[in-house]
């Protein structure tokens, strides 16, 4: 028999009260009441996935000879110029995740105009330092410049002067300073680039010099001395990590890895919609079949199995929500399918307990030895399922095929969650009723 | 108590003609494999009412664009769906505007897929590895949980046999679907397929589970009586779990969901009524065929093998 009955419902309630907290808010917002701080927040909207809401999806793949060894580094570099690059189009909610060891997924949900995000994932990063004079524009700011500038076209803005490009960097390296205190990037230039770095610094000593990647403001240093040589450094309040970041931006500004696309996929907005309205329903329906079945069925038992399925589909989709997982169609069904291995461990338990119960056992006895007897055929059962799950998210990651991914994630989180449910709800919540009820007529009430 | 085992080799004959004929449309018209395995694109379209342009004009189109495998179907809707092979962006794009202007109308791109040779070929290979890898995991699996029990990794195997049944009857469906309605072997299908698995393996361990507690309890028993018992003590729970709940979450996936799910639907809705089915009427007989080295008597007495 469980002890501690009433601590069980306690943190059963607990928990579906902050389950149901996260399950209808768009925020979590969490304020200190003495001092109206914000202590915590965190953004709870819901993201759907391409083939609910469209958008664009494509698959980036290294392109290099076939068996050529690459670093895992340098596909994180080119992620994130992929990343700043398709932020920088004003892109919402983009996801740019490395697939395997040699690709790169990006999702644009809701995208329309396609079109230019293609065009820029493949173009070459532009590294530009610009002359800004007395102005230190701010870091994150998109600049004009008079580098190509035909291409450029915005009216109204000043265009400074581009006066070299990342093509005139020798080499970047990250070093502290000589009291070993603080970092500091040390560059070197081709001799083409010192010529002109040369006459600048000696012209513009005291001004700003903007570095800019793909028209976006990283940094904006002070010329402290003419610099001649073609040797320099840039310090500031660098961190090991912030200097380091900065170098790789200096250092690749161009992808470091040529990329290809490799795999294009356009979803219609209209089709989406349309889905996920028929699916929810669909979901539905089926639930309520299902709830009905269980209660005609089971009797007292089904009911608390309801109750406790319920809980299980708050808390799972709780989860869900706090975690950003992205809701797709085949998502969705997973989902569903979680719900039906929750189900089968309620049905496990209670065709346990009736067979107990007609061998002839009371119903504390009973329900005891339904759950002792029957947790061995959940626990191997659910595991095989978490087991190709894991295959699954395995094949799905390797190649941006995410909604595999979302799919495995689903299940095997459901499973997780639905044995739980089984084992501390269904259970809490049956000994509860049965210790508040009495129970003469099991005919009527367990269905025997 | 009911016997279900004596008829095994009905059984058997049962899931042989599920099975058969499926595979057989598929050996015939080649696996209906989508450009996620084969590499390619399709292009769904959609132009303004009375603008549909014929499909040679649209054919004519591609030609000039240097593909010349484009193949056109319309669908319920009314828009248009072309296949053909790998598309660049820019060559969809100088395809799109060349369409815009020999039909006079505006061309609402519904879904637009376009997957490299290459990748397609790896995603193949990769996809035939995971399904290794899950039967070969389950085998271990079984066997370390059954381990107790004599002959654990007989458990293992019939899991595994019977998990092939399950994937050959699903392989079947998707046959008698290609021939009929134009079913695909994509990404999705792939993805039923290993979820069929799992489960399939879920069913049989809730089943091979009780045998393992009855042969503890009931050690004097005769093996096939022993099986036959655990099989109808937990036929309840099959019944319930599978026909009762998530049959008809799938069902109503299938008939209500949107059209993108109802291929995925079908082919759960039967790969897992097998995976119960296999459990009763395929791993456990194969578990007493077995251990009655049943193979031996074959081409002895014919009667037994009706």
């Amino acid at each position: 028999m469980i002890r501690n009955l009433t601590n069980r419902i306690i943190i059963i309630v607990l928990i579906l009260i902050f389950a149901l907290w996260i399950d209808f808010s768009q925020k979590v917002n969490v304020i200190n009441p003495l001092s109206d701080e914000t202590l915590f927040t965190h953004d709870l909207a819901p993201r759907l996935g391409l083939d609910l809401q469209g958008g664009l999806q494509v698959l980036l793949e290294a392109d290099v000879p076939e068996g050529t060894e690459i670093d895992a580094a340098q596909m994180e570099i080119a992620r994130e110029i992929v990343q700043q690059r398709t932020d920088a189009l004003g892109v919402n909610e983009n996801n740019i995740q490395v697939a395997g060891d040699r690709r790169i997924v990006g999702e644009f949900p809701g995208l329309e105009d396609t079109e230019s995000v293609l065009e820029i994932i493949q173009q070459t990063g532009l590294l530009e330092f610009v002359d800004t004079g007395d102005i230190a524009p701010q870091e994150g700011s998109i600049i004009q410049t008079d580098y190509n500038a035909a291409s450029q076209s915005a009216e109204g803005e000043t265009a400074y002067h581009t006066i070299m490009t990342g093509a005139d960097l020798e080499s970047v390296a990250v070093s502290t300073d000589t009291l070993g205190t603080s970092y500091i990037i040390n560059f070197v230039l081709t001799s083409e680039g010192a010529d002109i770095f040369a006459e600048h610094t000696a012209a513009n000593t005291g001004k700003y010099l903007t570095i800019v990647l793909d028209k976006q403001v990283i940094s904006s240093p002070v010329i402290n001395e003419p610099i001649p040589s073609g040797q320099g450094s840039i310090s500031g309040s660098f961190t090991y990590e912030s200097a380091n970041a900065f170098a790789i931006q200096l250092r690749y500004g161009s992808l470091p890895i040529p990329l290809k696309i490799v795999e294009t996929r356009i979803i219609g907005p209209t089709l989406g919609a349309d889905s996920l309205n028929k699916s929810l329903i669909a979901g539905l329906i089926g639930m309520l079949i299902v709830a009905l079945f269980m209660i005609i069925y089971y009797r007292m038992p089904g009911i608390v199995a309801v109750i406790s399925i319920l809980i299980y589909a708050s808390v799972a989709f709780a989860v869900f929500k706090w975690f950003h997982f992205t809701l797709t169609l085949p998502g969705i069904a997973g989902f569903l399918l979680s719900t039906g291995a929750a189900l089968d461990a309620n049905i496990l338990i209670f065709e346990r307990l009736k067979e107990e119960l007609r061998n002839g056992r009371n119903l504390t006895q009973a329900v005891d030895q339904g759950w002792t007897r029957a947790w061995s055929s959940i626990r191997d059962s659910n595991l095989s399922t978490i087991i190709t799950s894991v295959i699954l998210f395995w094949f799905g990651s390797t190649f941006g095929a995410t909604i595999v991914k979302g799919f495995s994630v689903t299940l095997a989180l459901g499973v997780l969650i639905s044995l739980f449910t089984a084992i501390y709800v269904t259970r809490t919540l049956l000994v509860t009723f049965l210790k508040s009820f009495k129970f003469d007529n099991l005919e009527r009430w367990f269905g025997i | 108590m009911i016997d279900i085992l004596s008829k095994r080799y009905l059984y058997f004959a049962v899931s042989l003609l599920v099975i058969v004929p499926g595979l057989i449309l598929l050996a015939v018209g080649g696996l209906p494999l989508s450009i996620d395995f084969t590499g390619g694109s399709l292009l769904e379209v959609q132009f303004e009412a009375g603008k549909t342009p014929e499909t040679a004009e649209l054919v004519n189109l591609y030609e000039d664009a240097g593909i010349d495998d484009a193949q056109i179907t319309s669908t319920e809707s009314g828009a248009l769906q072309i296949r053909s092979s790998f598309l660049t962006n820019e060559v969809r794009d100088s395809i799109l505007s060349a369409m815009k202007e020999k039909a006079g109308s505006e061309v609402t791109v519904i879904r637009f897929d376009s997957v490299g040779p290459s990748i397609g070929k790896q995603v193949a290979s990769r996809a035939a590895l995971a399904v290794a890898v899950a039967a070969l995991a389950v085998v271990i699996y079984i066997t370390a949980a059954f381990r107790k029990v004599p002959n654990a990794f007989r458990y293992g195997v019939c899991a595994v046999i019977a998990m092939a049944h399950d994937v050959a009857v699903v392989f079947s469906v998707v046959g008698i679907g290609a021939m009929f309605f134009d079913w695909q072997i994509d990404a999705l299908f792939l993805t039923a397929l290993l979820t069929v698995i799992g489960f399939s393996v879920q069913d049989k361990v809730v089943v091979f589970d009780r045998i393992r507690e009855n042969s503890g309890l009931l050690r004097k028993l005769d093996y096939e009586k022993l099986v036959n018992h655990s099989i109808v003590q937990t036929l309840q729970r099959s019944i319930n779990t599978q026909l009762m709940t998530v049959e008809f979450l799938l069902l109503a996936l299938a008939l209500f969901g949107g059209i993108t799910l109802q291929e995925f639907s079908v082919i759960l809705l039967v790969g897992l009524f097998s995976g119960t089915y296999s459990s009763i009427f395929v791993a456990a007989p194969i578990l007493v065929l077995w251990e009655n080295r049943e193979w031996t008597t074959w081409f002895k007495r014919k009667e037994n093998a009706a």
